[in-house]
């Protein structure tokens, strides 16, 4: 029993970092219906500028995640002004294409530039490397941080994208981009805002990774990214609840896959769900199918 | 000049392009290094001929053709390693290009009735799936690999596999079968009440585009001596998709020009490997922005292009 609770443990920690990428992509998706690969890149070059923060510059790691996220927001929106923007009346496959040939310009270039090799972030100090024990779990700060950071993120996203007349835009044009603009809603920089939160909530990911894993590389958001897309389909691309609930399943699936399975056969099991869902249920756990118009 | 009629024209350059590669063979200008690359731009060109059938023809966008090709060359091996012969040597090519269609279409039948970029990510999580397995196969040796492939492939085996897939392709691509996938890419819903099956096709275009990767991938174990499941990870479908986007979606010819242009491009940047990645990625990048129908579009360099090219030639002169 103490065994399985340390699991659920872990498998809420990893499942709130797919959560938060999850995001990301389920947005984009819903506004432009683009897998944006680049996100994943995105993710790690949060990590990155989470880790210069801390070694070079000192930062504790509150103004790390803040510089990571304000760094990787701008970042997001370059990305989509450059590539993705002159391709906005091109076939879907050219824009994915295209997401494709970005993620790996920024890997590749990543590698390039600070080598290929693993950089473990600096030990934490202060109240972070507390551990605590309750019963026969041990939860450490970090855990804590992870889940707390993710909520609070959530709840401000929620309220973003429920209340304000910016979220309101965005669900708009997630709906009906045509109509959207004709009643006025400038859809051009909707889709940026997308991406800037998108690409936030992926930084700050990138961070707490960065801090629970201890070890970053530039080819560090390949496989989170795939599996975050596959969080995003399974909830239902599209829909915010769906990437959040999507994310902590996948966190849990390999969590227990590893924990009572066989822990190499973790990221087929992910795949695997990937290809039952996307067979079975196409739009999702939480979407609705719609029919094809003619 | 009833010899010179574009069948015969096409065989003729065949044997003249082996006659010349089988010179430089012997006469040994053809070094070691140079046949290795040699090799490696052939393989490149069944692999991507054979993902163009699939994503330029038939329209149907796959990110999963490594997974083909490591099934063919784990398969190839693993028979040539008992049976270290000739015949065992195209015994293991026949039957790793069969195994790679089997799971293509096991894989196939159902995720092709998916779209677009739905599609593409099941068949990457296929692939990733396909490289997890023999990650983890007793009889693949785990991340360590298969080591001491017996090498079979010489030049009339390469020039045989690489022509032949070539020819194969164009030939269906030419037929009734080709033209119905082609429909399919320009409208599926237009095909189908026409009475194309659409499912039908697309296994069908899928599992050729996969016996031609086990083809390629059964090449590769035959040459290479070694493999591991990482060659064959996700980059390596790219590489693959890179040839086809840049040559043209929908050109064979386009696909092995790009191949070759590629082949030069990174012996070139050889001692550089991360550069070349991000030449590829730019590559990508600046083609879909600036020419997303890729080099050729889905124009052909055959040699009706050239009679027409100098007709035309002829008529503004005179």
């Amino acid at each position: 029993m103490g065994q399985f609770l340390q699991q659920v443990l872990n498998s809420i920690s990893i499942g709130s970092i797919y959560a938060l990428i999850a995001l990301g992509y389920t947005m984009v998706y819903g506004i432009i219906r683009l897998i944006n690969f680049a996100h994943a890149s995105v993710y790690m070059l949060g990590a990155y500028i989470g880790y210069f923060a801390m070694t070079y510059f000192g930062l504790g790691f509150f103004p790390a995640i803040l510089i990571a996220m304000v760094l990787c927001t701008i970042i997001g929106v370059l990305i989509e002004k450059i590539a993705y923007k002159p391709l906005r009346n091109a076939t879907r496959i050219a824009v994915l294409i295209t997401a494709i040939g970005v993620s790996m310009l920024i890997e590749y270039g990543m590698m390039f530039f600070v080598k290929a090799n693993v950089r473990s972030y600096p030990p934490m100090t202060g109240f972070l490397t507390k551990t605590f024990t309750l019963g026969s779990m041990t939860i450490t700060t970090q855990q804590i941080l992870i889940l707390v950071v993710t909520i609070v993120l959530m709840v401000i996203l929620q309220f973003v994208v429920r209340t304000t007349r910016i979220g309101k835009a965005m669900r708009a044009v997630s709906q009906d981009r045509d109509a959207a603009e004709l009643m006025g809603i400038d859809v051009n920089s909707t889709i940026s805002f997308t991406f800037a939160i998108g690409s936030a909530l992926a930084g700050a990911a990138g961070v707490l990774v960065g801090v629970y894993y201890n070890s970053i590389n530039p080819l560090m958001g390949m496989l989170p990214g795939l599996k975050a897309f596959v969080a995003a389909v399974f909830g239902g691309i599209g829909l915010i609840p769906g990437a959040v609930l999507g994310g902590y399943f996948i966190g849990a699936v390999e969590v227990f896959v590893a924990g009572y399975g066989n822990s190499m056969y973790r990221d087929a099991v992910v795949f695997a769900i990937l290809i039952l869902v996307l067979i079975i249920k196409p739009a999702g756990l939480l979407g609705k199918s719609t029919r094809e118009k003619v | 000049m009833a010899l010179l009629q574009k069948g015969w024209l096409k065989y003729i350059l065949m044997l003249l392009v082996f006659v010349v590669g089988q010179v430089l063979v012997m006469t040994g200008i053809l070094n070691d290094y140079l046949f290795a690359t040699l090799t490696t731009l052939c393989i490149n060109i069944i692999l991507a001929v054979s993902l163009n059938l699939i994503t330029g023809f038939t329209g149907q966008f796959s990110l999963g053709h490594a997974g083909f090709m490591s099934i063919g060359a784990y398969v190839c091996a693993l028979i040539t390693m008992r049976i270290s012969t000739i015949p065992g040597f195209l015994l293991g090519v026949f039957a790793g290009a069969c195994a790679a269609a089997l799971v293509g279409f096991i894989v196939g039948l159902p995720t092709l009735r998916l779209r677009g970029d739905y599609l593409a990510i099941a068949t990457l999580g296929m692939a990733e799936i396909i490289r997890i397995v023999f990650l983890n196969l007793e009889i693949t040796n785990g991340a360590a690999g298969l080591n001491g492939v017996p090498q079979f492939v010489t030049w009339p085996w390469l020039f045989l596999f690489t022509a032949g897939t070539i020819h194969l392709i164009s030939n269906f691509i030419h037929s009734a079968h080709g033209r119905a996938c082609i429909t399919l890419r320009e409208d599926e819903i237009a095909a189908e009440s026409i009475g194309i099956d659409a499912t039908r096709y697309k296994v069908t275009a899928f599992v050729m585009g996969a016996f031609f990767a086990g083809i390629a991938g059964s090449l590769y174990a035959s040459y290479f001596y070694f493999l591991r499941p990482t060659l064959f990870g996700f980059s390596r479908s790219i590489d693959i998709l890179v040839i086809v986007v840049l040559g043209g979606i929908g050109s064979l010819s386009g696909s092995v020009i790009a191949a070759i242009l590629l082949a030069l491009i990174s012996t070139y940047l050889q001692s550089f490997p991360e550069l070349r990645m991000v030449f590829y990625a730019v590559a990508l990048v600046v083609i879909m922005i600036l020419r997303p129908q890729g080099l050729m579009g889905s124009k052909e360099l055959s040699f009706d292009l050239l009679r027409n090219l100098g007709r035309s030639r002829k008529r503004r002169s005179s």
